[in-house]
């Protein structure tokens, strides 16, 4: 079964296929794109969260007053389940202390606050000019070393979906360059200004999990972008690399979304593209790759689209992890009048933060800032009319209607079973429900039980395997002891006989003594 | 200096649809038909209408007074007029205004505030208020009036008006009054006429009854309106009009004497209205498209059934109502397939 999807995946991108459900939404892009990319200033600040995306916050390694250089490593991950920080310019350390993340959790983590210098000074580089004749192992190690997260959103660390992937044998690398949510733009703009880059980071990608070819899949309303990659393509040395246009359908950037869209073939249901011999990547995880291989740069800068009805000036901006929110709104003419919410991320899956003082961080692709009149509903939230709209355009094939009662209930045996966990939270359902139910909330809130039930639920049944365990091994303690206690009692037993048999011997040797002696006559 | 925003859950953009939005559809989808039924059947189809709708809002109101809900909010959502409006179109355009009364105060306080309300009802209210009123007050909801073109000397505004409300017996109201189609044809084939012969009467038209055939066509236009703006789906319709065409389509052309041709049965009392407009409340239906299939395909059987061998000339809201009695084990047996799994 397995092996044929990995057959069928081959074809990848030489027919589109459809996903189920979806949505066309209007695209807002190009009010970002007029303007080309452009580099803030440097802020004066730099607040660099030790933990950039939802795994482990690594361990600081640098002390404050320290001079660090740019690039510098200053939160390492050991390349194990975190992942490396560095310095994103020269300057010095002035503290490691706690700052909110920016996160909707609202919780503060370790940062490392530096004082830029100005200088912008790099630390001595190494670039892998000979990559070719490196083995898979060793590319994977420098894209750990250079702290290489997923740009597109998610956020997972690149070197460990490499390493899942060399284990799975990958025969297809697929560039995800269909930025599906409106507003985001930052990809698109990557590709236009930087296409080289992004197929370099392509064929270091592809050697390092020995596939055979790559697919770059883009939306088909991305002329520019599409005429970029092209000519790059066309450049001698780009075998093996694919572009595809895919119809711009939300949310089809969704790595499962684009991949039933290339190969007609699903992901298996808590597996992933791996299993069907497929690797998917951003093409700015890939820019970064071309980056930390080619030239020694660390991930320490992405591409940010600061955008939305409330910025004056919408662009996309090459920033610094680490950057405040507030100098790069500020960079993009400051805020509208009726600027109401900032949402980090898009309009159908970010977040909402409720101050600019977060810095960017390696995940943060959008800046949108919406006004009143844009965030106003215009229904308060009613009953569920069971009309069926949610589950018309559920990427997932799953009843939004049906769960969103079952969670209410409390019933989670009957939402896990009705797939929450196969939710990819896109908010389809909540766009198009007439009663205005906020279904994707709900659902982040069950799976976000269902989890913390699944890790009880292990720690219930390892308490009770100790508890079982200890029960046997006391009883298993007793019989033992018992058992020696009868022997001993034994052996006593056995002694008691023989003293008595000695004693019974002495016995008639003393009568026989006495019966020897008896003719002898007494004195 | 920084900013302070307020923060909300994603998505950020509020859907633009809205229930009340979804129902207004509905009605303006009802339009054409409801033009066509009062052409051919008099101002008293506009007069029920009218006399419905105000008493489903009033038992709105008050239900949703008693339960201390948001009055504004509930008020303006539109479903308590769709059901209305629904039942109204089902009346005989001169039954007595306590009818109207009677199947309101079923359908809005029975079969759905005392369920919990909007979306909580597991009957269509607009059809447990038919059926009451069909069972208790079968000579009221019987007299139909014959259609304009076999009924010159039908009632006026005022005329309706006080046959609706004052409940004066209508001058020449054999003249005017008559069976609907199925019920001729029912009581014809009772009888042992053949249905060749049965059809010979003037309340016969091209393919269904002089002028329901018509308001029927209107209706259709109607539903292709809401499938056009994605109200409802197709599936119910189809699946509803199918069934009765392939079901009734073998047996007239085994004995075309003794039972009507599938377009009779198509054009014929409540179905084309039931399949677009009934049998798709999404409350009381399905809610996976294969269920909503089965849930049209089990509405056109059991009206077929109850046209052949039932007590009832037509059968759409009995139809309707053991249907959505299946819906719910419909739904758990038709859930669809999980991306990946």
């Amino acid at each position: 079964m397995k092996q044929d999807l990995r057959r069928l995946t081959r074809a990848a991108g030489t027919r589109l296929h459809h996903f189920h459900g979806g949505l066309r939404l209007r695209h807002h892009k190009q009010q970002s794109c007029r303007l080309p990319v452009a580099r803030p200033p440097l802020p004066s600040r730099l607040t660099v969260p030790l933990q950039q995306h939802a795994g482990e916050t690594v361990a600081a390694c640098v002390q404050p007053g320290q001079r660090v250089l740019k690039g510098d490593l200053i939160g390492d991950g050991e390349c194990q389940r975190g992942v490396n920080v560095h310095a994103p310019t020269s300057g010095h350390v002035e503290a490691v202390s706690q700052h909110l993340l920016g996160h909707p959790s609202g919780l503060a983590g370790p940062c490392v606050v530096i004082r830029p210098d100005g200088a912008d000074q790099w630390r001595a580089r190494q670039p892998l000019d000979d990559w070719q004749s490196l083995a898979g192992s060793e590319l994977v190690q420098a894209i750990c070393q250079a702290g290489i997260v997923g740009l597109g959103g998610a956020v997972f660390p690149t070197h460990r979906k490499m390493h899942h992937g060399q284990a799975a044998r990958i025969h297809t690398l697929i560039l995800n360059g269909a930025e599906c949510e409106p507003f985001i733009s930052c990809d698109e703009m990557l590709m236009r200004e930087q296409p080289r880059k992004i197929l370099a980071g392509a064929r270091v990608l592809q050697h390092a999990i020995g596939a055979e070819r790559t697919v770059i899949a883009i939306e088909d309303q991305m002329g520019a972008v599409r005429e970029a990659l092209e000519a790059a393509i066309a450049e001698p040395g780009a075998a093996a690399i694919d572009l595809v246009c895919v119809p711009a359908i939300y949310p089809e950037g969704g790595e499962r979304q684009l991949i039933q869209v290339l190969t007609g073939q699903e992901v298996p249901s808590g597996g992933y593209p791996s299993d069907i011999g497929l690797l998917c990547q951003n093409v700015a995880t890939a820019a970064a790759v071309a980056d930390a291989i080619l030239e020694d740069r660390p991930l320490l800068e992405r591409y940010v689209t600061v955008t939305g009805s409330g910025v004056r000036e919408p662009r996309n901006v090459l920033a610094l992890v680490g950057t405040p929110i507030a100098d790069l709104i500020e960079f993009c003419g400051g805020y509208a009048p009726d600027a109401a919410r900032l949402v980090i991320g898009g309009p159908m899956m970010g977040y909402s933060l409720d101050s600019d003082a977060h810095p960017v961080v390696k995940a943060t692709n959008c800046v949108l800032v919406l006004c009143h009149d844009e965030i106003a509903s215009p229904q308060p939230e009613m009953p569920c009319i069971r009309c069926g709209e949610c589950a018309r355009v559920c990427p997932a094939q799953l009843l939004p209607q049906q769960l969103h009662w079952q969670i209410r209930n409390g019933l989670w045996e009957d939402a896990g079973a009705s797939g929450l966990r196969d939710c990819i939270e896109c908010g389809c359902c909540d766009f198009v429900c007439p009663s205005h139910i906020p279904l994707a909330q709900w659902f982040r809130h069950g799976k976000g039980e269902l989890r913390a039930r699944r890790r009880q639920q292990l720690a219930a049944d390892h308490a009770r395997e100790r508890y079982l365990t200890r029960e046997a091994r006391l009883a298993r303690q007793q019989a033992e002891r018992a058992e020696r206690m009868a022997q001993k009692k034994r052996a006593l037993r056995d002694d008691a006989a023989r003293q008595r048999k000695v004693a019974a011997a002495i016995g008639r040797a003393a009568r026989k003594r006495s019966a020897d002696s008896e003719p002898e006559p007494g004195p | 200096m920084n900013r302070q925003l307020a923060t909300g859950a994603a998505p950020h953009i509020p859907p633009s649809v809205t229930v009340a939005g979804t129902m207004r559809q509905v009605l303006y989808a009802l339009v054409p038909g409801i033009f066509a039924a009062t052409w051919y059947f008099g101002p008293g189809v506009l007069v029920q209408i009218l006399l419905a709708s105000v008493f489903a809002l009033a038992f709105e109101w008050l239900m949703l007074k008693l339960r201390k809900r948001d009055l504004r909010l509930f008020l303006t959502d539109g479903s308590a007029l769709v059901t209305g409006v629904l039942f109204a179109l089902c009346v005989p355009p001169l039954a007595p205004w306590w009818i109207s009364l009677v199947a309101m105060l079923f359908a809005v306080v029975f079969a759905k505030h005392l369920y919990g309300g909007l979306g909580h009802n597991i009957f269509n209210p607009a059809m447990v208020g038919y059926a009451v009123v069909l069972i208790s007050f079968p000579q009221e909801m019987t007299q139909w009036l014959l259609p304009r073109p076999l009924a010159p000397g039908a009632p006026g505004l005022l005329e309706t008006l006080g046959i609706i409300l004052g409940g004066a017996a209508p001058a020449g109201w054999d003249a005017i009054s008559g069976a609907t189609p199925l019920d001729s044809l029912k009581t014809g084939i009772d009888s042992g006429r053949i249905v060749p012969e049965i059809r010979l009467a003037a309340v016969f038209g091209d393919f269904g009854g002089l002028g329901w055939e018509w308001i029927a066509n209107w209706y259709a236009l109607g539903g292709l309106y809401l499938l056009y703006r994605r109200i409802i789906s197709w599936h119910v319709p189809a699946a509803v009009v199918g069934s009765v065409v392939l079901l009734s389509l073998p047996a007239w052309l085994l004995d075309p004497g003794s039972n009507p041709a599938p377009l009779q049965h198509v054009f014929s009392g409540a179905l084309v209205l039931g399949a677009f407009f009934i049998a798709t409340d999404p409350v009381s239906g399905c809610a996976s498209n294969r269920g909503r299939l089965w849930f049209g395909a089990g509405v056109g059987l059991i009206t077929l059934a109850i046209r052949r061998w039932g007590g009832y000339p037509d059968g759409v809201a009995f139809a309707v109502l053991l249907m959505n009695m299946a819906a719910p084990l419909i739904d758990r047996y038709t859930r669809p397939r999980i991306y990946g799994q």
